[in-house]
């Protein structure tokens, strides 16, 4: 089987978001990658040396130049004359992508997917990760959308794909990209942090969620999170929350400050590997899930913690 | 100008489902049903842009006859009319979307407005898959709509961030959970809901073939995780950091 995948990017470098779907990929067979944008040589090689990879369309158009999905959606249908399934990461990119190219090769896509179980057989979360879903497709091409957290990482380098130019589509004309406005940060990344820490709205302000999370963070050198209460409270920006609707993480420590633990949140973190829980109301749920567990007032244990380490 | 909302009937989002013993699924049997949130959010704000020349919302919904109540709820919430597609089948969002584009070919609509995913399947397709049918531009995760006459420009929510694009009408928007606050129904609107048209039809109606290609072998419970320790205070905490090699 041929496998494509979407290499998500910003233009510059391979997001890591792309090396867990080129494993996911190689379960299913010969891995071929397309780096969309504009000006995307540097990326192209880049991508050129994930281990792995057979070979790497570029498509360089400025209609590519920001992902938008009714330019990048009729690039790659093209590629799948080729192709036997196409994936992509299931990150804000990838979802919005993947389900038009589904629908322009008239077949249903399977979103998130866990694990490979055969070459049309997958699982996959249902119900905000409370059950999990074996499918099986009966379409002849397979559109994926894939969890990173749930595939180990292609290595980065080692790879020798072969790059080449494919037709571009150009622009379909519906679209206009104006501007984006992306949070800097010098904490590692959601998605690919070892350690997180976690706050919620017990915090109580903005104010008190930076001046306890982020010492405690730093201390770790661990990204910072949220829970969504936290986050509609306006304590924390919207791309920091983890969950259903935000981010899926499955760090190697997870740390919930002042989380309660409901169903909506567990399903972002729950698969992380040793989860700890500070809150001071011990039947909160959040300690159904964690290893180990501290009840009482953050506003104490987490400076007192923080000094300590 | 007309707005066209697809909402969909769910597990209630505070219900905690239980996956049925012989595998074939979760049991919705006696369970409370509600709107799915994000499409809660997706009638809301179409309620909001009747200030800015919308006329009329026409809500869709896709399912058993139960939906009838997701769709009076829409409604009472100040939707115009109701059209419900009765399927005693799950329709998949491959299904939805064209039985969804077959009636925007009839309604014409000039905004439809979806909720980014369901909270039962968690696909997150049905909107994008009706834009790319239709061949329209399509602003997913929505968190900010601007409508003009003839163009929407939507601030979406993305990783890392945030992105703006404009897009020709027609076109579709699907919502994130920062769009809006979805208002409550009030007790007078609620009645009133009851005599606002509803329209009902069979996917057969629309000619589209809502077979399903995915078959769902097993549902099953995710792996439980062992219970874990309580700690008495930070010391410990700190020592059973120091024990995984977290800290120093």
């Amino acid at each position: 089987m041929k496998t494509l995948v979407w290499v998500e990017h910003d233009g510059a470098t391979v997001k890591d978001a792309t090396l867990a779907v080129v494993t996911a990929a190689s379960q299913l067979g010969e891995v071929h990658l397309i780096v969309a944008g504009q000006g995307v040589d540097a990326v192209a090689a880049e991508a050129a040396k994930i281990a792995g990879v057979g070979k790497v369309h570029v498509a360089d158009d400025a209609a590519y130049a920001h992902a938008l999905a009714e330019n990048v959606a009729p690039l790659i249908v093209q590629l799948m004359g080729d192709h036997d399934a196409v994936l992509f990461p299931a990150t804000s990119g990838g979802k919005n992508i993947a389900p038009r190219v589904a629908a322009l090769l008239d077949v249903m896509q399977i979103s998130d997917i866990l694990s490979v179980e055969s070459e049309d057989t997958f699982t996959r979360p249902i119900y905000a990760g409370n059950a999990i879903a074996t499918v099986q497709t009966k379409d002849a091409k397979k559109v994926i959308t894939v969890r990173g957290t749930a595939f180990a990482k292609a290595a980065a380098e080692g790879g020798s794909g072969a790059v080449e130019a494919v037709a571009t589509t150009g622009d379909i004309g519906v679209s206009t990209y104006v501007g984006s406005e992306i949070a800097k940060s010098e904490r590692p990344e959601l998605t690919s942090a070892k350690i997180i820490v976690s706050g919620g709205r017990a915090l109580g302000s903005g104010e008190q969620f930076h001046a306890l999370i982020d010492p405690l963070a730093d201390k770790l050198g661990a990204g910072v999170g949220a829970s969504r209460a936290a986050v509609d409270a306006g304590y924390a920006p919207n791309d920091y929350q983890v969950g259903q609707t935000g981010k899926i993480v499955a760090p190697e420590v997870y740390v919930a400050v002042g989380i309660s633990g409901a169903i909506q949140h567990l399903a972002g973190m729950k698969d992380s590997k040793t989860i700890i829980a500070i809150n001071k109301d011990e039947d909160a749920p959040i300690f159904q899930v964690a290893d180990i567990g501290l009840v009482g007032d953050l506003f104490k244990i987490v400076p007192e913690l923080t000094e300590k380490l | 100008m007309k707005v066209l909302v697809p909402v969909k009937r769910v597990l209630d989002y505070n219900v905690k489902p239980r996956v049925k013993a012989d595998g074939t699924g979760v049991d919705l049997a006696n369970v409370k049903m509600s709107m799915n949130p994000f499409d809660e959010i997706a009638v809301e704000e179409a309620i909001r842009l009747k200030d800015k020349g919308v006329t009329e919302i026409v809500v869709v919904s896709i399912g058993e006859q139960k939906a009838q109540e997701t769709l009076r709820t829409a409604l009472a919430m100040g939707a115009d009319r109701a059209i419900l597609v009765v399927s005693d089948e799950k329709v998949e969002p491959l299904g939805v979307a064209k039985l969804l584009k077959a009636i925007v070919d009839e309604e014409k609509p000039d905004l439809v407005i979806l909720g980014k995913q369901a909270i039962d399947d968690d696909n997150n397709q049905t909107g994008q898959m009706l834009a790319g049918l239709l061949g329209v531009g399509q602003a997913t995760f929505a968190s900010k709509v601007e409508l003009t006459a003839d163009s929407v420009t939507v601030t979406r929510e993305v990783d890392g961030g945030s992105e703006t694009e404009t897009l020709k009408l027609p076109a579709i928007v699907t919502t994130d959970l920062r769009l809006n606050e979805p208002r409550y129904a009030s007790l007078p609107n609620i009645m009133k809901a009851k005599s606002k048209p509803m329209a009902q039809k069979t996917a057969a109606d629309y000619g589209v073939d809502v077979a399903p290609r995915l078959t769902t072998l097993k549902v099953v419970e995710p792996a439980k995780r062992s219970a874990g320790i309580k700690v008495a205070d930070v010391d410990e905490l700190v020592g059973k950091l120091k024990a995984m090699g977290v800290a120093k």
